[in-house]
């Protein structure tokens, strides 16, 4: 088929009945457990992934688990009971607050930060951004850290390494103990945890190596985003989450997946992605996306510098005999 | 400011790379055209220990728009950024 604006259109009524034929089949055969328990968080793919578990197993064989901490958006638990109403699946709220201050989640990023921002304290929030176009200059994909206060001012600055790593250390406890807590809740009933990335996700390395990376099966790992979005419109996931600019959840100050990590709005890159894979020559890319081919190529040399950089989230555990 | 050798910038860049990255196992070898990157020797998070080094070692700053592969991605490269910054 030739490559066109349409290239990643599906048909998302198969597609919805496979994928709940490969969930019964997975969970029920492969992993011999009885059910499905999904963190909820009011975002896109991990209404997807409900819709799709409640199709395959029925409703009384999904939970949902919303796992708030004091820097979540307010809307993510009100969007994901809403889901929980609309599905007619079971859902439960457990705050991660308490266990992530136990952890020094907040008191260790912050220390990090103020390595960067000296005045930075508690009237603050902060992200952690991408600041370029990735089809606009061949940089690579460093992180910036922003802090902004109540009054609007921002200060972004590149961090050095050692707060970077820091940061992202102590922030990736928030996805980590989310995974525990999905496990204790699975393990409760002996049921599956579903992994909720998608292609963008798993591919380009933007989840945390067992944090949301960690689960039994990962029902829409395999699709662009643009294809969940099509999947959530048959499905009938409510508007307000499909129209929900997707975010990290990650930082206290709202941070979009496109500034964070992408670099680019969802459709361009993964049609960008599409026709790379598909070896579509720059000049065609361009005329289908109204880019130019430097644009294309540029975009084209990122995306495959994302996936080769983040390699290692993506092995699982080296065997000495391998 | 240090002054500039070319020579010995290029010996000092190497033996980062190979103390930082291959566990200063010198018989993996790459040229000094090899991308860093295309090789698999320096991955997202060790550019900015790179960046770190090239920032501390030859005392000026790296701006944003100046992390590219054209002036980062090899010992090729980085020399030449290098010569350029320190004029």
């Amino acid at each position: 088929m030739p490559y066109s604006k349409n290239s990643l259109k599906i048909d998302a009524e198969k597609i919805a009945n496979q994928l709940c034929e490969v969930i019964l089949r997975q969970v029920g055969g492969t992993l011999k457990k009885t059910g499905a328990v999904i963190g909820i968080s009011g975002g896109i793919d991990s209404s997807v992934c409900a819709a799709l578990c409640v199709k395959a197993l029925g409703p009384k064989k999904v939970l949902g688990v919303m796992m708030p901490e004091k820097e979540s958006s307010g809307d993510s638990e009100k969007l994901a009971r809403e889901l929980g109403k609309k599905f007619g699946f079971e859902t439960i709220k457990e705050d991660i607050t308490k266990g992530l201050s136990g952890l020094g989640c907040y008191s260790e990023r912050n220390e990090a930060i103020k390595q960067v921002f000296p005045e930075f304290d508690d009237s603050w929030k902060c992200k952690i951004i991408i600041p370029t176009n990735i089809l606009e200059k061949k940089t690579y994909n460093v992180f910036s850290l922003c802090i902004e206060n109540a009054a609007g001012e921002m200060k972004t600055k590149r961090m050095p390494l050692s707060a970077y790593l820091q940061i992202v250390a102590a922030s990736n406890f928030k996805q980590r103990l989310r995974m525990t807590t999905l496990y204790y809740h699975a393990e409760k009933k002996n049921w599956a945890v579903i992994g909720t990335g998608n292609k963008d996700e798993h591919e380009q390395g933007f989840f945390v190596k067992y944090g949301d990376g960690g689960a039994d099966l990962k029902p829409i790992g395999h699709l662009f985003k643009i294809q969940v979005f099509q999947l959530a419109e048959y499905l009938g996931v409510p508007k307000d989450i499909i129209n929900r600019t997707p975010t990290t959840d990650t930082y206290s100050s709202e941070v979009t997946q496109e500034e964070f990590f992408f670099g680019l709005d969802f459709y361009r890159m993964d049609m960008l992605w599409h026709a790379l894979e598909e070896n579509i020559p720059a000049e065609e890319t361009a005329r289908v996306l109204d880019l130019s081919v430097e644009q294309v190529e540029t975009g084209y040399a990122n995306i495959k510098r994302k996936i080769l950089a983040t390699e290692y989230l993506r092995l699982e555990p080296l065997m000495a005999d391998k | 400011m240090p002054t500039l050798d070319q020579k010995t910038t290029r010996s000092e860049i190497k033996n980062f790379i190979i103390d930082s990255f291959m566990f200063g196992q010198q018989d993996q070898t790459f040229s000094d055209s090899d991308s860093f990157m295309e090789k698999g020797i320096v991955d997202s998070t060790g550019i900015l220990e790179l960046t770190s080094f090239i920032e501390d070692k030859y005392e000026f700053a790296i701006e944003d728009d100046e992390m590219t592969p054209e002036n980062l991605d090899s010992i090729d490269n980085l020399v030449k950024f290098i010569a350029k910054k320190m004029v």
